[in-house]
C-alpha cells in the first residue's frame, strides 16, 4: 500500500521536499550535539531536563489521545468516527515515534540506549515507559494497516485486528500514566509531585489531541479527497471541550490546594510560572498567553453556534492546542526544576542548536504522518473510483495483492 | 512458505536471537573473584562534619581541591554546567527548609560542605533505568559510568543537587590528570562516591582525612565508632529528611566541639 | 517488456553495489597483526605466563574484563583467583597494563586490525606521560 506515497500533486512533494530540508537540518544539528555533548543545549545541572523531555511529555499525550476516537468507535459503535478512526491511529504511530524520538536525543551517551533492555530494572519508571511506548507504537502500525488492508480489499478487518485495537485502549491510557508517573515520584519536585499528575496528563492529551486530529482533518478537507463529515468533527470537538474544561478544572485544583496550604516548595513554581521568581520569569508571558487561550478556547467550544461555524472552531482548536503546549510541553518539565534545591533560580533557555533538533523531530512526525494519511486517503480514494464487483472477484482481487505485495 | 508464515518465523527467530545476544561474549573465567574483605555488608558509612571545628580550621577549601584532584574532577567554568562532588553553601541554601531570617551570626557565616548524601533509601538509585547507579552492601551510593546512558533521571531525583552531567568532554578541563583514578567521558552523569576506592583499602575517606578532625567517618551500626560517639553528644541536622532519604551526612552546627 | 527490463536493471544495480567492497578492497588484504610481548616488565619475569592460559586470554580476555569490572565497580571485590590459584588484583591498569606496558601496541594493533573499537583510553590507561592510544 506504501506506493500510494508516491505518487501525489506537486504541492505534495513540495510539502514532502520542505520535510526532508527541516529533518535534514535537524540530523545536522543533532550531529553537533553527538560531536560537542550536551553542552550545545541550554540544559544546566539545575535544569537537567529541558524542551526534548517536555516535548516528550508532550507527544506521549497527542499519541494517547487516538483513543478518543477509538473508544467510541470501537466500544459505543459510533458508526461516525469510522471513517477517521484510522487517522487517529496513525496521529498515534506518528506521535508516539516524536516522543520515543525525543527521549533518545535528549541522552548524553545515546548508543547505550539498549543498556535499559540490557540491564532492565522494573524498579525504574523508564522501563515501563518503553514497554508501554513500544507496544503501543507496534499495536497501532498493526491495526492501521490491518484495517487499511481490508478496506482495500472489501474484507472486514482481521479479528485480531479488533482483539488488538481493544488492547489499545488501556495501552493508551498507560502510557500517559506512566510517563506522569516518571515525574510525579521523584521527591523534593514539588510543582510535580501531586497525585492529579496522571489526570492532568490525560485531560490535556485528550484536548490537544482531538483538537490536532480535527485540524488534520479540516487540512485534509482542504488537499484531498477525504472529506471528513462534519457530525464526526462536531463530536471530536466536544470531547476537545470537555477534556480541556477538566484540565483546567485540574490545573485550578493545582493552584488552590498550592496557594491555600502556602507551602513555600508547591506555591514557588507556580509563582515563577505566572508572576516570576526572585526576578526570573521568563514563562511568565507564554503562561498567560496559555490563561487566555484556554478560556477563549473553552467558550468558543462550549457555545454551539461557534462550534459549529467552522472558523470558530479552528480558532478555539488552535487555541486549545497551543495552551496545552505551552502547559505541558514547555510550563511542566522546566518549572519543575524551579527552584533549584538550594531555593535558586536557575532559568532555562534552549539553544539555537536545541530547537533546531526539535524542528527536526518534528519534521520526521510530519513525515511519518504525511505518508500514512497519504496512503489511507489514497487507498480511500481508489476505493471510490472502482465500480463495485461481486464478492467473489473481490475476494480473489484481495488474494491476488497479497501476493503481489 | 507465504508471507505470513515469514513474518511469523522472522518474529521468533528475533526472540531467539535476544539470549543467545546476551551472552555473546563467550563462557565463564575459568578463576574466579575472592569475596570482598572490604565494601561489606552490614555497615553503614556515614560522614559527621562538626561545623565549627571545621570552619575554624578553614581547610574545606583545600578539601574541596584535594578531592577534586584526586578524582580527576573537571573544572569546568560557569554555574550552570559545573561538575562538582565536594562544594561549599551558607546555611540558608543548605537548609532552605530550616533556615531562618533570625539565624545566629556565627551559623549564617559558616560553609557547609555540600556532597552526596549516600542516602539509605536513595531516590537516584530508584529511578535509574540500568542500575548504573547502584547501592554497596555498605551504604554507599555508588556509580557504573560504563553503563550510564546520560538520561538525567537521578538528577532529577536527586533532592541535594548533588549529581553533575558531563555536558563536555570532561578531559578538556583537567589541567592535571591523577592517573590513579580514571576519568569520565562527556554525556555521563557524575558524583561523590564516598571515596569508595579509599574505603576499599581500609582508608577514610580524603574529606575526613583531611579536615583535621573536623569530618568524622564511620560505620552508623557500630554503636562505639567516632560517628556514633559524637552523634550521641551533640545535636546534629541532615538535610531534607522529611523525604524519607535518609540521608548519611551530619551537620553538627554549634555546641558540638565543647561537650565532644 | 518495461517491467523485465526495470527488473534487469535494478538487478544490475543491485550486483553492483554488493560488489563495490570487494572491488575497492582487492589486494589491501592486511596481514595478521604480531603481537610485540617484549615490554621491560615482560623480560623482567622469571616464568612468562599470563594469568591465565594463552589460549583462553586470547579468545575471553573480554569476557574477563567484563567481568572484573562488574566484580570491582559493583561488587567491591579486588582480588582475582586464577585457574591456578594465583591471586591477582583485578585491575586492568595494575594487573594487565603493569606487564604489557605497550597498550598502544599490544592491545590497539589487534583491535584495529578486527575493527573493533576500543573506548577503555577515554577513562583508563591514564600514565604520568599523558594518556595511552592517543600516541
Amino acid at each position: 500500500m506504501l506506493e500510494k506515497a508516491l505518487h501525489g500533486s506537486k504541492l505534495y512533494w513540495g510539502w514532502v521536499a520542505f520535510l526532508l530540508v527541516v529533518i535534514g537540518v535537524g540530523i545536522l544539528a543533532y550531529a553537533n550535539q553527538i560531536q560537542n555533548g550536551l553542552v550545545v543545549t541550554g540544559m544546566s545541572r539545575d535544569v537537567s531536563w529541558g524542551l526534548y523531555i517536555a516535548q516528550f511529555a508532550f507527544f506521549v499525550g497527542v499519541a494517547a489521545s487516538g483513543v478518543m476516537v477509538a473508544i467510541p468507535y470501537y466500544l459505543h459503535d459510533y458508526k461516525e468516527f469510522g471513517k477517521i478512526v484510522i487517522f487517529g491511529e496513525f496521529l498515534a504511530v506518528a506521535a508516539v515515534l516524536m516522543a520515543m524520538l525525543f527521549v533518545l536525543v535528549d541522552l548524553g551517551q545515546p548508543t547505550r540506549i539498549m543498556n535499559v533492555i540490557l540491564y532492565a530494572t522494573p524498579h525504574a519508571m523508564i522501563f515501563w515507559d518503553m514497554v508501554v511506548l513500544s507496544s503501543y507504537l507496534v499495536v497501532n502500525i498493526l491495526i492501521g494497516w490491518a484495517a487499511l488492508g481490508a478496506e482495500r480489499k472489501g474484507f472486514p478487518p482481521p479479528k485480531w485486528a479488533h482483539v488488538l485495537s481493544y488492547v489499545a485502549i488501556p495501552l493508551a491510557v498507560s502510557i500517559h500514566t506512566v510517563t506522569a508517573f516518571l515525574f510525579c515520584g521523584l521527591p523534593g519536585r514539588a510543582y510535580w509531585m501531586t497525585a492529579i499528575l496522571a489526570a492532568r496528563f490525560l485531560s490535556s492529551a485528550f484536548a490537544a489531541g482531538p483538537a490536532l486530529l480535527i485540524l488534520l482533518c479540516f487540512i485534509m478537507r482542504k488537499f484531498t479527497t477525504f472529506k471528513a463529515s462534519d457530525k464526526a468533527i462536531d463530536s471530536l470537538a466536544k470531547i476537545v471541550c470537555y477534556a480541556m474544561i477538566l484540565n483546567v478544572f485540574f490545573f485550578l485544583l493545582e493552584i488552590f490546594t498550592s496557594f491555600y496550604s502556602g507551602i513555600p516548595s508547591h506555591t514557588a513554581p507556580l509563582e515563577y510560572l505566572f508572576f516570576g521568581l526572585d526576578g526570573a520569569g521568563n514563562l511568565v508571558p507564554f503562561m498567560w498567553t496559555a490563561v487566555v487561550l484556554a478560556f477563549a478556547g473553552i467558550i468558543l467550544l462550549l457555545v454551539p453556534k461557534m462550534r459549529t461555524n467552522h472558523r470558530a472552531l479552528i480558532a478555539a482548536l488552535v487555541a486549545v492546542f497551543v495552551a496545552c503546549w505551552i502547559d505541558k510541553g514547555l510550563g511542566l518539565v522546566l518549572a519543575g526544576f524551579v527552584p533549584n534545591s538550594f531555593e535558586q533560580v536557575v532559568q532555562y533557555v534552549p539553544t539555537l542548536n536545541e530547537i533546531l533538533v526539535i524542528a527536526g523531530v518534528y519534521g520526521i512526525g510530519m513525515l511519518v504522518l504525511t505518508v500514512l494519511y497519504k496512503v489511507a486517503v489514497g487507498v480511500r480514494a481508489s476505493l471510490e473510483q472502482k465500480p463495485r464487483r461481486d464478492d467473489g472477484a473481490r475476494a480473489r482481487a484481495g488474494e491476488e495483492e497479497c501476493a503481489l505485495s | 512458505m507465504e508471507r505470513r508464515d515469514f513474518i511469523k518465523a522472522g518474529l521468533v527467530a528475533c526472540a531467539a536471537g535476544l539470549v543467545p545476544l546476551t551472552g555473546c561474549a563467550g563462557g565463564e573465567a575459568p578463576g574466579a573473584a575472592q569475596d570482598a574483605a572490604q565494601g561489606a555488608s552490614g555497615k553503614r558509612w556515614a560522614l559527621v562534619v562538626d561545623e565549627q571545628k571545621l570552619n575554624r580550621a578553614g581547610v574545606l577549601d583545600r578539601i574541596i581541591e584535594a578531592c577534586h584532584k584526586a578524582h580527576n574532577v573537571p573544572a569546568v567554568e560557569g554555574d550552570k554546567t559545573a561538575v562538582k562532588w565536594i562544594w561549599p553553601e551558607d546555611f540558608e541554601h543548605a537548609f532552605p527548609d530550616i533556615a531562618s531570617t533570625y539565624v545566629s551570626e556565627g551559623v549564617e557565616e559558616m560553609a557547609f560542605p555540600m556532597l552526596c548524601n549516600h542516602c539509605e533509601e536513595p531516590p537516584c538509585v530508584r529511578v535509574c533505568p540500568t542500575k548504573a547507579t547502584f547501592k554497596r552492601p555498605d551504604g554507599i551510593v555508588s556509580m557504573d559510568y560504563h553503563r550510564c546512558i546520560g538520561c538525567r533521571f537521578c538528577m532529577g531525583a536527586c533532592p541535594y543537587g548533588a549529581r553533575s552531567l558531563n555536558f563536555d568532554d570532561p578531559r578538556l578541563h583537567l589541567a592535571e590528570i591523577n592517573p590513579a583514578y580514571p576519568t569520565r567521558v562527556r554525556g555521563v552523569v557524575e558524583k561523590c562516591m564516598l571515596c569508595s576506592e579509599r574505603i576499599d583499602k581500609g582508608l577514610a575517606p580524603l574529606c575526613a582525612e583531611m579536615s583535621q578532625g573536623a569530618i568524622l567517618f564511620g560505620d552508623l551500626n557500630d554503636p562505639e565508632s567516632d560517628v556514633r560517639r559524637a552523634l550521641a553528644k551533640s545535636f546534629s541536622i541532615r538535610r531534607r529528611v522529611e523525604l524519607g532519604t535518609g540521608p548519611s551526612v551530619y551537620y553538627i552546627v554549634e555546641g558540638g566541639e565543647q561537650r565532644a | 517488456m518495461a517491467r523485465r527490463k526495470l527488473t534487469l536493471i535494478f538487478i544490475g544495480v543491485f550486483c553492483l553495489i554488493m560488489v563495490v567492497p570487494f572491488i575497492l578492497g582487492a589486494g589491501k588484504a592486511q596481514s595478521a597483526p604480531k603481537l610485540d610481548l617484549d615490554t621491560p616488565e615482560i623480560a623482567a619475569l622469571d616464568v612468562k605466563e599470563c594469568i591465565e592460559p594463552v589460549e583462553y586470554m586470547r579468545s575471553s580476555h573480554m569476557t574477563l574484563l567484563d567481568q572484573w569490572r562488574n566484580d570491582v565497580v559493583r561488587e567491591g571485590k579486588t582480588a582475582y583467583v586464577s585457574s591456578t590459584g594465583q591471586v591477582y588484583e583485578m585491575s586492568l591498569d595494575d594487573t594487565c597494563l603493569s606487564c604489557h606496558s605497550n597498550p598502544d601496541q599490544f592491545c590497539e594493533s589487534c583491535h584495529a586490525y578486527s575493527n573493533v573499537d576500543l573506548y577503555c583510553w577515554e577513562c583508563h590507561g591514564l600514565t604520568d606521560d599523558g594518556v595511552v592510544g592517543e600516541g
